[in-house]
């Protein structure tokens, strides 16, 4: 981080400081909801916002450092994007399930 | 100028880290193993987001690598978790 110059230092400022609050807020909704389907949706703002914007500034910064595009930070997003609803959808089916055989047994 | 930056990085460091904690809070007193499943997946993300937010402080390119992987064993291990809650065996035969 020696001369970035200021067309790239700005927006990737932006985006960490926008980046670190979603997350914070999608973790603490984890923290305080009370139901668990309520729980399963709030870390999915920092899955999605979260990573986005932090990727978007990484990819300024490296740009600007090495003085071409780079855009390898993009499969992160993209990783993310394909993987992130099998996990969901894998929990909620488990949740699902367990709920009603707790529903079976009473 | 880069001072903004630093700044920035430093408050989004921070930010992770209490999100990491209160995701390692849950971990600790989730009612329930699927409540652990949750957490331990958010805590997966945000361990990929701090050092993402490390390598731009740093100027590195290689803490990308770290992250990637993360990312991949965290999928993996998340997915056979879940796996595992639903059907209780991971592979089926």
């Amino acid at each position: 981080m020696m001369d970035l110059p200021l067309w790239a230092s700005v927006p990737a400022s932006l985006l960490l400081i926008l980046g670190g609050a979603i997350t914070l807020m999608g973790s603490a909704g984890l923290l305080r909801f009370d139901r668990f389907y309520s729980r399963m949706h709030a870390p999915t703002l920092g899955n999605t916002l979260g990573v986005a914007s932090v990727a978007l500034a990484s990819i300024l910064v490296s740009s600007a450092l090495e003085n071409r595009p780079v855009f390898h930070e993009i499969f992160l997003t993209l990783f993310l994007v394909i993987t992130s609803p099998v996990t969901a959808i894998l929990l909620m089916q488990a949740s699902l399930q367990r709920d009603k055989d707790k529903a079976a047994e009473e | 100028m880069s001072t903004v930056l630093l700044w920035a990085s430093t408050f989004a460091l921070g930010c992770f880290a209490l999100a990491f904690g209160c995701a390692a809070l849950r971990l600790l007193r989730g009612p329930s193993s699927r409540d652990r499943v949750l957490a331990l997946d958010t805590m997966y993300i945000n361990a990929m987001m701090l050092i993402l937010v490390l390598g731009i402080k740093y100027g590195s390119t290689l803490y990308f690598d770290i992250a990637l992987l993360i990312a991949l064993f965290g999928f993996v291990g998340s997915a056979a978790m879940a796996k595992f809650l639903l059907k209780g065996e991971v592979i089926e035969p």
